[in-house]
């Protein structure tokens, strides 16, 4: 019998038959296992996308509006009746709807909060009153999910959050060229809302962005520094090891415990404000800080030797061989490090439920001391609400956060390669 | 207010500092024949740092004693009348009294005896921050002064301010000790408070958890039972099903990336499968609720089982997919440290690449791998998100992964969220869990590092 050009027994033969099985079912595992992660990571990232993609696309209604001077009167406009103006578009859109629950069911079809909508335009030009004016209004949830077609349409009616008759009258609109979908901006300009078509994610990418900002001015002074000093100045000594142990137990400690520090420490002993992006920053900046010093240390200590001995031969004091050539030439990694901490940050949520970042805010913060959110929260303050509609703004809000990371990360990527020496 | 024009003079009186103390210097060295020992940014810089820091540590610390001793003013201002109610209430008024004094809302109607205190109240704020304006510019100027007298061209500005830089750097080390000092001790008084209400026998061995206390007195079946043991058995439960799911698809890509996989293939999927690791927890969380938990329930539908919606398998599958990435590269880490000449050793006496896999890199990565797995365990039972969005919330012990169990985190989030006080048994409970969780965590890291370094094979 021969293998592989070589004369062998059959014994043999068979034997090597069976080892070259099982390197071939050893390999076959491998990749199957690769398959599997890839699988689940797109399984991911499609259900995200597929679900949230429609979130970005609103569903308006045009109306006729009569903004009378009775409804609303001009020296009290923040008394106006102007849900009252829309009811009467609606009724006078369809005058033949008479009945008390059929009306109803009609009124369903806009946004509860369209009148916002309304007493923003006429706060801004009170010129419009006493006019008739043609303006797109949001529609409710259900309308819109049904038109961008995330509600089927061909189910019983009992199935369906809307009935026959309102489904006629949204096609009569389509008919009349007064329903039209359009790119949802508000979704990224609005905050939380109860009514899932008004829902929007300014407000928590404001409350990310300032809590990420006290995170980025506190972690990163401290946390290069206190890298310089472990890794340039310190004796080896009991002490500094204490220190170091203590940064590598810190960088695996939950994030959860984190948060009960920050309740404790920031909010109970130095009373700062719940639910703000100061407290959010304080906490986030102590989970980041070992990050950000592990990162610092190894792009340090990647600067060769023979670097500080050249600067020491010339004359050069400690401090001034790091500030003016270790330093320098360690910023690039030093920026990916703290890149990479920030993302991470940008995604944390469990420390921030726990220091009541979670509350239902309406407002925009425009300063770290106001109530604030953060987008991964605001994600899972809208996986706990029941409406169905908050499911594609909660996909969408995902996508939005990922963009984000993926953005970092890439910045990250791009600063390693354009600027890393190799020694 | 007061404060933002006290940074701002601070910052002035050191940029002039610098400015006329490099003047100062260069003058004195024209004069003499003395070559200065410092460069004159030196001096510049000695002055401006002599100038700010003082003035702002001292700040620091004012900002953070400010309210509590203004509070301590205005009680003794109160009288002991008023100041002998109960703690919770004096706290209302105390309140009160200062939205009363920056015009915010009130808990009560305004009487005179509370205008009166509002306004001993604002007028103690304003002594005491214009009080800070004075005492920060004096320090200020007084530290400017001192070292102004001191610039001149013998003077060794430049070790002075290295002493400086040097002191903030060991500052800022310690910051990470203070952090865990910090989370030890706020953990620990918060689970010393907990433990003299609920036994620790109780606690660690119930076998009955239902955190929700009385309101009233007199109410029916909600003494509250602080039994943890469901709690611990739940998160083993669920880390359970995330290491059957992570190690072998993480153990198996590491093997087929690091011995099998072409350089081309390896740098394609590796950042690929670093993506896993960087996705949010809560959008596996989203995962877990909305696509894994919903697919299971209908599966076992089909096969005639009783899943529940929320089940530990679909947080802990979910959890696994999260920790694939954490094993496969540290697993990867340890199996590239094992040196070539193990592999063309055993690859020249005749063994198949699989063989040398099996009998020869994993034996000898077998520390690095089990500290890989040690640390996803750890990493499995801190994680939060994924439990409280997809783990129920109902305390079972059961072993049975259809089930829904909760985690030591996921109660953690349940009793601390919403708004109620610090000291109820209930929100103190959260503490000790969280005390329970940071020990646990902390004992497999350090087991981790412990075998990595104790079982690690010393080649050369």
């Amino acid at each position: 019998m021969r293998v592989a050009g070589w004369q062998v027994s059959e014994t043999s033969a068979r034997r090597l038959k069976k080892r070259y099985r099982r390197e071939r079912r050893l390999k076959a595992f491998g990749i199957l296992a690769i398959l599997i992660a890839l699988g689940v990571l797109a399984l991911l990232l499609g259900s995200v996308i597929e679900r949230g993609h429609p979130a970005f696309v609103k569903t308006e209604i045009a109306f006729n509006l009569d903004i009378s001077a009775e409804l609303i009167k001009p020296d009290k406009l923040s008394k106006g009746k102007y849900g009252k103006v829309i009811r009467n578009a609606l009724f006078n859109t369809f005058p033949k709807v008479k009945k008390r629950s059929e009306r109803r069911e009609l009124l369903a079809l806009v946004s509860k909060g369209a009148h916002f909508q309304l007493r923003r335009m006429v706060r801004d030009d009170p010129r419009l009153i006493g006019t008739v004016q043609r303006v797109w209004l949001p529609a409710s949830s259900d309308v819109d999910m049904l038109v961008k077609g995330s509600m089927p349409r061909d189910v019983p009616e009992s199935e369906r959050r809307l009935n026959d008759r309102q489904i006629a009258w949204l096609d009569a609109l389509e008919k009349n060229g007064q329903l039209q979908t359009s790119f949802n901006s508000s979704f990224f300009t609005g905050s939380d809302s109860r009514e899932p078509e008004l829902a929007g994610i300014g407000g928590a990418l404001a409350g990310s962005f300032w809590t990420l900002l006290i995170t980025l001015i506190l972690a990163f002074p401290l946390g290069v520094a206190a890298a310089i000093y472990l890794q340039e100045f310190a004796p080896k000594n009991r002490i500094t090891d204490f220190i170091e142990v203590n940064i590598n137990n810190l960088a695996a400690v939950p994030s959860i415990v984190f948060g009960l520090l920050g309740l404790v420490i920031f909010i109970q002993l130095f009373e700062l404000p719940r639910s703000t992006a100061i407290v959010g920053g304080l906490t986030l900046m102590l989970m980041t800080l070992p990050t950000i010093i592990i990162s610092t240390r190894a792009a340090l200590s990647a600067v060769p030797p023979s670097i500080r001995e050249a600067a020491y031969g010339v004359g050069a004091s400690s401090v001034q061989v790091v500030s003016h050539h270790v330093l320098p030439l360690a910023l690039p990694g030093i920026m990916t490090g703290t890149i990479i901490g920030m993302a991470r940050a940008l995604g944390e949520t469990a420390p921030l439920l726990m220091i009541g970042m979670v509350a239902f805010i309406v407002d925009i913060p425009a300063a770290p001391f106001d109530s604030a959110t953060a987008l991964p929260v605001q994600i899972f303050l809208w996986a706990d609400s029941p409406e169905r509609g908050f499911v594609e703004k909660m996909s969408a809000a995902i996508i939005v956060l990922l963009a984000f990371l993926i953005l970092m990360n890439a910045l990250a990527v791009y600063l390693r390669r354009r600027f890393e020496t190799r020694w | 207010m007061q404060l933002v024009i006290l940074l701002i003079a601070l910052g002035v009186i050191a940029a002039l500092g610098y400015f006329f103390a490099r003047r100062k210097l260069l003058v004195a060295a024209g004069r003499t024949s003395i070559r200065p020992h410092s460069m004159p940014g030196y001096h510049g810089w000695y002055v401006a740092l002599w100038c700010a820091l003082p003035s702002l540590i001292v700040l620091l610390v004012w900002l953070i004693f400010e309210e509590r001793i203004l509070e301590a003013l205005l009680i003794s201002y109160l009288g002991p009348e008023i100041t002998s109610q109960p703690v919770n209430m004096l706290g209302l008024l105390l309140n009160d009294i200062r939205n009363l004094a920056i015009g915010d809302a009130l808990s009560r109607e305004v009487d005179p005896a509370l205008q009166a205190a509002a306004e001993r109240y604002a007028a103690l704020r304003n002594t005491a921050r214009a009080a800070m304006l004075g005492g920060g510019l004096a320090l200020g100027v007084a530290g400017l002064a001192w070292s102004w007298y001191r610039v001149r061209p013998s003077f060794r500005a430049r070790h002075g301010v290295e002493r400086i830089v040097k002191g903030a750097l060991i500052v800022a080390s310690f910051v990470a000790v203070v952090t865990t000092v910090g989370i030890i001790l706020s953990v620990l008084f918060e689970s010393i408070r907990f433990f003299s209400i609920v036994s620790v026998g109780d606690f660690l061995f119930g076998l009955e958890w239902s955190p929700q206390t009385a309101i009233r007195e007199d109410q029916v079946g909600s003494s509250g039972a602080f039994g943890a043991v469901p709690l611990f058995t739940g998160t083993l439960l669920i880390t359970l099903i995330a290491m059957v799911v992570a190690l072998p698809v993480g153990l198996f890509s590491a093997i087929y990336m690091s011995e099998f996989a072409s350089p081309g293939v390896r740098n394609a999927v590796k950042p690929v499968l670093e993506i896993l690791a960087g996705v949010p927890t809560v959008v596996y969380g989203f995962f877990a609720a909305l696509t894994v938990a919903p697919a299971l329930r209908d599966i076992g539908t089909g096969l005639g089982l009783d899943v529940a919606s929320e089940s530990a398998l679909a947080a802990g599958a979910v959890m696994g997919i999260m920790i694939i990435p954490f094993i496969s590269s540290l697993s990867d880490d340890a199996i590239v440290a094992v040196p070539r000449s193990l592999r063309e050793g055993s690859l020249a006496v005749g063994a198949t690449r699989a063989e040398t896999v099996i009998k020869v890199i994993l034996p000898a990565a077998l520390p690095g791998i089990v500290a890989a797995c040690l640390l996803a365990i750890s990493r499995a039972i801190g994680e939060t998100m994924i439990v409280v969005m997809a783990a129920g919330l109902a305390a079972k012990l059961t072993a049975n992964p259809l089930d829904a169990v909760t985690t030591i985190t996921a109660q953690m989030v349940t009793l601390l969220v919403g708004d109620q006080e610090f000291d109820s048994a209930k929100t103190l409970a959260a503490f000790a869990l969280g005390f329970a969780l940071f020990l646990a965590t902390l004992a497999l890291n350090v087991l981790a590092l412990f075998i990595a370094r104790k079982y690690r094979e010393q080649y050369e």
